[in-house]
């Protein structure tokens, strides 16, 4: 136990280090362009006309910073800060909140995910179990399975003709495949020994399914959905993007197109903590699940 | 000849159509109440057989009739202690013995299925263990929840492949007096099959000796006429243990591929008492017994 917990101490003092070290050399990267700017902001002693114009920009006299390329720490603090401190306001259609962003694609990948899984367990199960849908369905899962989830959207589109609706089919076309997969392999690699039991039992079919093959194939489904969404995560932003209106990828794109970098930043770092969290839990659900022989 | 609780006419299997079948002309017949240790070279298809009993396999040809009926398919008549004890490792060791006999009685409540599967889990000596998981137990406690499920079900024949292969000598021991103690309170019919010549000495009532694969036989059925209080501290000093122990590994170690070298077409199976025989090495024809 003590070494483990030393070994844990030691990698965490690391990561601060090199988190450290991220944040210093970005600090450095864009400090002394600042200083320079401002120096020359001051020298130039800005009118109140260039004020003014400043202004009528979108951008502030006070702060010539902000006209510097990439954005410093101190403002990067700045933007989190405030979106943080207020994460659900609704300003319109083109200023919302990032956690109202955010449960958008929540409750897209959410949504297109649980009816991935009701779709593809239960017909993983029929593929696991049937040696011969198996082989007549797996010509169609190998040609379906590679094409990207994006390259559905104009038909997408243009069948359903919701481009919300068109971003929960992507996010379910994606989604149905490592699960399919995973389940039929985890039914068909059930091991024998169980099925044997079960079958000198003479247990019901409906109690062999659920008290034997899923628990028994439960650790590979998993598997399967924590893949799914994983790439479910990764495709909505680009869905998102494409279609507009809301959600987190949409917020990235219309904070490029404000040219407000740290929002961007900030965005992207949301993305990336809330994929780590969806998939801490799924991990957290795959260790419920496991169990050793 | 009168018909046995179980019978098995003719048997054979093969696994390739134009093959040579692993066993051909099996006949046996086990009366109830039996132990029958069933020992033989691996290949010569012990398992095929048990499966075919258990209804898990189906043979190429022949029958095998249970309480005058046929055995087709698996039933809760015959409960089967897996070589690999097969237990479910998402239940605790209740939860298998309870999925056994809600199987088995699919309309008891769940206190009455507990209150039965804590009673054969007492049985084999696991009183205290019965939340514990599968990956928690030692081999013997896990062959042993594997048993007291076998035994949950109250099945008329219990079907046993090698259950105690892959337990070690001491464990084996202890295992096979619980086995010995409740089979002879139940008076359980079992068909076992062992690679252990004292295993299957100490628990048999009859032992089945088969010849090599393939075209294996039943070649010869060895009484086992040491009294029935036969214990595995005292088994070794009488007389007969000896003289059954040698037949069976002069069996084993040379007659047992001779006679499929010989290869007759219709082999008789010998019921042989080497017990009772004062040193006859070769014990003759006392019960010659066609096969089918």
């Amino acid at each position: 136990m003590k070494p483990a917990a030393q070994l844990g101490w030691r990698a965490g003092l690391i990561s601060l280090a090199l988190f450290g070290c991220l944040l210093l050399v970005w600090h450095l990267a864009t400090a002394p362009k600042q200083s320079v700017e401002n120096a020359r902001a001051a020298a130039s002693s800005a009118t109140s006309a260039d004020d003014e114009y400043a202004k009528l920009m979108g951008k502030s006299s006070s702060s010539p910073v902000k006209t510097s390329g990439f954005p410093g720490l101190a403002q990067m603090g700045e933007t989190m800060r405030k979106e943080l401190a207020n994460p659900f306001y609704d300003n319109g259609p083109n200023d919302k909140g990032i956690g109202i962003q955010l449960g958008y694609s929540l409750a897209r990948v959410g949504l297109g995910f649980a009816i991935a899984a009701v779709v593809a367990i239960p017909l993983g199960f029929l593929l696991g179990m049937s040696p011969l849908m198996q082989r007549a369905l797996n010509p169609f899962i190998q040609i379906l399975k590679p094409i990207s989830p994006l390259a559905w959207m104009p038909l997408a589109l243009y069948t359903i003709k919701d481009s919300s609706i068109s971003g929960i089919f992507v996010i379910f076309i994606c989604s149905v495949w490592p699960m399919l997969m995973n389940t039929a392999f985890g039914v068909a690699s059930v091991r024998r020994d169980w099925l044997n039991v079960a079958k000198t039992l003479e247990v019901t079919p409906l109690r062999k399914a659920f008290l034997v093959i899923l628990p028994a194939a439960a650790p590979t489904i998993l598997t399967g959905m924590r893949i799914s969404m994983g790439i479910a995560w990764l495709v909505i932003v680009a869905a998102e993007m494409l279609v507009g209106g809301t959600g987190i990828g949409y917020f990235v794109w219309n904070e490029w197109n404000n040219l407000s970098l740290t929002s961007v930043i900030f965005a992207i770092l949301v993305i990336g903590v809330t994929g780590m969290v969806l998939d801490l839990f799924f991990a957290r659900l795959q260790k419920l699940v496991t169990y050793t022989e | 000849m009168e018909k046995a609780f179980l019978t098995v006419e003719n048997l054979n299997k093969r696994y390739t159509d134009d093959g040579l079948p692993v066993f051909d002309q099996v006949s046996f017949g086990i009366d109830k109440g039996e132990f029958v240790c069933i020992i033989g070279h691996s290949g010569c298809g012990k398992t095929t057989i048990l499966n075919v009993l258990a209804g898990l396999e189906a043979p190429s040809g022949g029958v095998v009739i249970m309480d005058q009926r046929e055995v087709k398919g698996p039933s809760l008549d015959r409960g089967v202690v897996f070589q690999s004890h097969a237990l479910m490792p998402w239940f605790s060791v209740l939860g298998n013995v309870v999925f056994a006999v809600r199987s088995r009685w699919p309309d008891w409540s769940r206190d009455k299925a507990e209150t039965h599967a804590r009673r054969f889990i007492e049985m084999v000596g696991l009183k205290g263990a019965e939340h514990k998981k599968p990956s928690e137990l030692s081999g013997g406690m896990k062959q042993r929840v594997g048993i007291a499920r076998a035994f949950s079900i109250e099945p008329k024949m219990l079907l046993m492949d090698e259950p105690f292969g892959a337990l070690d000598a001491l464990t084996r021991g202890v295992v096979q007096d619980e086995l010995l103690k409740i089979c002879s309170a139940t008076h359980q019919t079992v068909f076992m099959i062992t690679h252990d010549v004292d295993e299957a000495i100490l628990l048999a009532d009859k032992i089945f000796l088969m010849s090599n694969g393939p075209r294996a036989r039943i070649a010869e059925v060895v009484v086992n006429t040491m009294p029935k209080t036969r214990t595995r501290e005292t088994m070794h000093h009488d007389p007969q243990f000896y003289r059954i122990r040698n037949h069976l590994v002069d069996f084993l170690v040379h007659r047992s591929r001779r006679i499929q070298e010989a290869g007759a077409e219709d082999v008789v199976t010998r019921v042989v008492t080497p017990g009772l025989e004062q040193g006859a090495p070769e014990p003759l024809d006392n019960f010659p017994q066609a096969a089918a």
